[in-house]
């Protein structure tokens, strides 16, 4: 019943959160100087046209009802009309989104796991050279731009060494699942389709250990610390005494508790790596979301922007979300104090 | 004035700050970084072996040269010297840091006060939630989709990254000043009627220094990174301005064989990030922070 209720509560306020988000996002692509229908339709086009399209468009309304138009809109799947490739917005997310879920999701595996992995090692071996090893890749991780990263790997490992593909989802040689999820690897999974599994996958090896570098080295700083500090507490050293093997002790004594300060920042690491996207999916030319976004941007593409915000602050919430969720699972206190009703 | 109490006092203080910090070689390496970048990018026009090549400068015998003794770095296609456009890309990466800051942080920390300080009535779900509206997507993006509809610009990304940076801080001082107004000092002025000014500036802010001073320290590095990264998209610094990150960008398009014109800029960047980064750690050591 507690997680219920907050689960209940949480998605509520969430609500509230997208709403403001979308009158936010509303203001900056409208509150700008130029003429949107101008820019579309370009300097020549004649000026009946621009007034048609104007009212097509409710910009020649007033800002409150144009919003109401765009959130009524929203809520009906219909994110407007891309003014560059004259395509309904919610077709090129449909189209380019899942790419980059499946991308980030990858990424995001990556992160967590690798990053709670060698902060847990750091922080059991802590003050000896394993843990100054990890400490300074961490520091490396956490400073790199992640299109820095992405330039790197993309010429040591898929140029100069050829062991990775520099770009797209798929070789060309490899027959495409049939569009079900639209994430490729999920296709072929379903699908059967090993060899385009197998292919998928390693085109997704060098873009999503760009992205995941950065956060994987945040989670990593702050498992290290946690692990180091209840090392420390009596808990653990009553359990020692009690001989309980050591390998227990890490896995069912330490770990759990652990992870919570890690996982509650793993939705704020999984955000900058929404971000990071942005960057390494132009440099990897991969067909996704966020290389759509970046070029909506370049083009001031406004209903694509605001679209593509708008997007990616569900998902970033509903990512959030589930965090809550997993942390509550992992601290008893969080629960028993939803529970209270606090 | 300095033999009076308080000066020596204060000057014992930082004595025995500076001792602390100065115990963890880490943190010292951090200032060391910082300070050189200050001071190269502070004296670029005297340091840099070829201040004119900071600009607009053309000179196609010497393009694209390996870094030899005389182009440390090499040279780019316009045959101008990297290491002394590095020089001056510091001038802007640090520019963009105090620019951002000092627009972001007074009104995010009035905010937290506020907000902190009335937790419980409707001021604070009105700051609070507006500031939940700004963090629930990634800074990045948002920065990137405002810079978007501006002209792109050094001044406009800086605007852009600073309309996104100030919910950071309101989320941290709120945290800090809900804790502290129950404290007893708190209650105490309250008690003797001091008023709401005083309370939160002079009796909770004071506490909140050292958090916000050490991410503040922190942050410097995240908005370089920010502002390289918007650069490298194109949404930030135009050429020729000599920007880190439009350096990387540009540097890319001639990568495998003259990679010493992407590579040093990228560098650049990573040893001021570290270098903040080190400083920021050293000061939660020094103050014993747990949470930033």
């Amino acid at each position: 019943m507690g997680i219920l209720k907050f689960l209940a509560k949480r998605l509520v306020f969430s609500v509230f959160v997208l709403l403001g988000l979308s009158i936010l996002i509303f203001l900056i692509s409208r509150v700008l100087p130029g003429d949107p229908v101008r820019m579309a339709l370009g300097p020549r086009a004649p000026e009946w046209a621009v007034q048609q399209l104007r009212e097509q468009m409710h910009l020649d309304k007033p800002l409150p009802v144009q919003y109401y138009y765009w959130l009524s809109g929203a809520l009906r799947g219909d994110l407007g009309q891309s003014l560059f490739t004259r395509r309904a917005v919610i077709d090129d997310i449909k189209e380019f989104l899942p790419a980059t879920m499946e991308l980030a999701l990858f990424a995001g595996v990556i992160m967590a796991v690798f990053g709670i992995l060698f902060g847990a090692i750091a922080g059991r071996y802590s003050n000896t050279w394993i843990d100054n090893v990890v400490r300074i890749f961490s520091y490396i991780g956490v400073v790199t731009p992640s299109f820095v990263f992405a330039i790197l790997f993309l010429l040591l490992f898929g140029y100069l060494l050829g062991w990775f593909p520099t770009a797209g989802r798929l070789s060309p040689w490899i027959q495409r699942p049939p569009v079900i999820t639209g994430m490729v690897t999920v296709d072929s999974l379903i699908t059967g389709n090993w060899a385009a599994l197998g292919d998928a996958l390693w085109h997704m090896v060098l873009p999503a250990v760009a992205l995941a570098l950065g956060g994987m080295a945040q989670e990593a700083r702050i498992t290290r610390a946690t692990i180091s500090d209840n090392l420390k507490k009596d808990y653990i050293a009553s359990a020692k005494g009690f001989g309980v093997p050591e390998r227990l002790v890490m896995l069912k004594y330490l770990l759990k508790p652990s992870l919570i300060p890690t996982v509650s920042i793993l939705g704020l690491d999984f955000a900058s790596l929404l971000g990071n996207a942005f960057l390494v999916e132009l440099i990897f030319n991969w067909p996704g979301f966020s290389r759509y976004g970046i070029n909506a941007m370049l083009r001031k593409d406004l209903n694509a922007i605001a679209a593509v915000v708008m997007v990616l602050g569900v998902v970033f919430v509903t990512v959030n979300i589930l965090v809550d969720l997993v942390v509550a699972w992992l601290d008893p206190r969080i629960r028993l104090g939803a529970e209270r009703g606090k | 004035m300095f033999k009076s109490p308080q000066w020596q006092r204060r000057k014992e203080g930082f004595r025995r700050g500076w001792y602390k910090f100065s115990r963890n070689p880490v943190s010292v390496v951090g200032l060391f970084f910082v300070l050189l970048v200050s001071f190269l990018a502070a004296f670029a026009p005297y340091v840099a072996p070829y201040p004119e090549h900071a600009g607009r400068f053309v000179n196609f015998r010497e393009a694209s040269q390996p870094p030899s003794l005389r182009h440390l770095c090499g040279t780019d296609v316009f045959g101008r010297d990297i290491l002394s456009r590095i020089f001056f890309g510091f001038r802007y990466s640090l520019m963009m840091g105090v620019v951002v800051l000092s627009l972001v942080v007074p009104p995010g920390v009035i905010l937290g006060l506020i907000a902190g300080y009335y937790r419980g009535t409707w001021i604070e779900t009105l700051i609070m939630r507006v500031t939940d509206i700004f963090l629930a997507v990634p800074p990045l993006i948002l920065a990137l989709a405002v810079c978007s509809v501006l002209t792109p610009s050094v001044f406009n990304a800086m605007m852009a990254i600073s309309l996104m940076w100030w919910p950071w801080y309101t989320r941290l001082v709120y945290g800090l000043a809900s804790s502290l107004k129950h404290e007893f000092f708190v209650q105490a002025a309250e008690v003797t009627g001091a008023s709401k000014f005083h309370i939160l500036f002079r009796e909770i802010l004071p506490n909140c220094v050292s958090s916000i001073f050490t991410k503040m320290s922190l942050d410097m590095g995240w908005v370089i990174l920010i502002g390289s990264a918007l650069s490298f998209v194109g949404l930030g610094a135009q050429p020729p301005t000599p920007d880190l990150g439009t350096m990387v960008a540009d540097g890319a398009k001639y990568l495998p064989d003259q990679w010493w014109i992407a590579v040093f800029p990228a560098l650049a960047i990573m040893i001021t990030v570290l270098g903040f980064n080190l400083l920021g750690d050293g000061f939660r050591d020094l103050f014993a922070l747990e949470e930033i």
